[in-house]
């Protein structure tokens, strides 16, 4: 019941988030060109702020080194990405590098 | 038939995902299950949260005895930057009828955002509602069965995989080509710094921060530019 409780609300208020501006924006005839602008950079901070903290934190603490087998991967994969633009390799690759990595004592 | 079509193209293009969502997905419902929820309260999470980081952080909250509401204030927390994609996707849901304006909404994520825009802004002919219907498709029902086959399998994931890697993976595989001149530059910069440095927050509040001081400095930039 308790979890039941948990999953309900927390769903509750992610679609809330997720419809907040849908119907706001559905009731305003028209964007502010500056809003729109201002919305483009919203991919680049957003999933640069979920990936290089996965990349650049090791436990508890910062490891910018080519010891840290997920950051080398990652800039392995970084490559792939902005050489090919196709996702199916830019994971493949990384995955790959980062075996490949854990292998290398 | 063009609804069909782009039905196809939208479900299509998003198979390239399904590598990074499917296990994913498989990692939510293993450790949904290791936590003590029911195979059906399992799927349920990732069917109605649908956001692979809340659950996890919500799981991991569970686990440690926190008090409901703090588990489900992390889980929204996380999920903030919805909002930021629901500002962004607005104007080209805006032509949907508005009960599928309701429906759309609850799949926006990172990777159904991303891959649609990219589209909408490559081209304007595409009939969005399809295109969208199609992203959703592919990549909900992967996650969705990802968590299935999680909850099935359970405790019998090995660690050695480091599954969980394929997910800034693919984040940075959306990254890469979202940095089309300068200001995308600085937007980005901003936002992987100030996450690193702001990891430390509670509530995983510090990639909200990053976000919104990347979006800023983006904007700035921006301006700067077209001034000068």
């Amino acid at each position: 019941m308790r979890l039941w409780l948990v999953v309900l609300a927390a769903a509750a208020g992610t679609y809330a988030l997720r419809v907040s501006f849908v119907t706001l924006f559905g009731r305003v005839d028209d964007v502010p060109s500056r809003v729109k602008r201002a919305l483009a950079f919203v991919p680049p901070a957003v999933l640069a702020a979920l990936v290089l903290p996965e990349l650049v934190l090791y436990g508890d603490g910062l490891s910018v080194s080519l010891s840290n087998d997920r950051l080398v991967a990652g800039l392995v994969a970084a490559g792939v990405a902005w050489k090919t633009e196709d996702m199916l390799a830019t994971v493949v690759v990384g995955m790959g590098a980062l075996y490949v990595l854990s292998l290398v004592p | 038939m063009t609804e069909r079509r782009d039905f196809l193209s939208g479900a299509w293009d998003s198979v390239p995902t399904l590598p990074a969502n499917v296990p994913f997905g498989f990692v939510a419902g293993a450790a949904a299950v290791q936590a003590g929820f029911s195979d059906l309260q399992a799927v349920a999470m990732s069917a109605l949260i649908f956001g692979g980081a809340s659950q996890l952080a919500a799981i991991d909250l569970l686990d440690s005895g926190s008090p409901l509401v703090i588990v489900v204030l992390t889980a929204v927390v996380v999920n903030l930057r919805y909002v930021m994609y629901s500002a962004a996707i607005a104007p080209y849901f805006q032509e949907f009828r508005s009960k599928w304006r309701l429906f759309a909404s609850q799949f926006i994520v990172d990777t159904t955002f991303a891959i649609a825009v990219t589209e909408y802004e490559r081209d304007p002919e595409t009939d969005r509602l399809a295109y969208w219907l199609g992203v959703c498709a592919t990549i909900y029902l992967g996650y969705v069965l990802g968590t299935a086959a999680g909850v099935v399998v359970g405790d019998a994931v090995p660690d050695g995989l480091q599954l969980d890697f394929a997910v800034p993976l693919l984040f940075l595989a959306l990254l890469v080509p979202s940095i089309t001149d300068e200001a995308t530059g600085i937007a980005a910069a901003v936002g992987g710094f100030v996450a690193v440095a702001a990891a430390g927050l509670p509530m995983n509040v510090g990639i909200v921060v990053a976000a919104l001081l990347g979006i800023t400095a983006g904007a700035l930039a921006d301006v700067a530019e077209v001034g000068a």
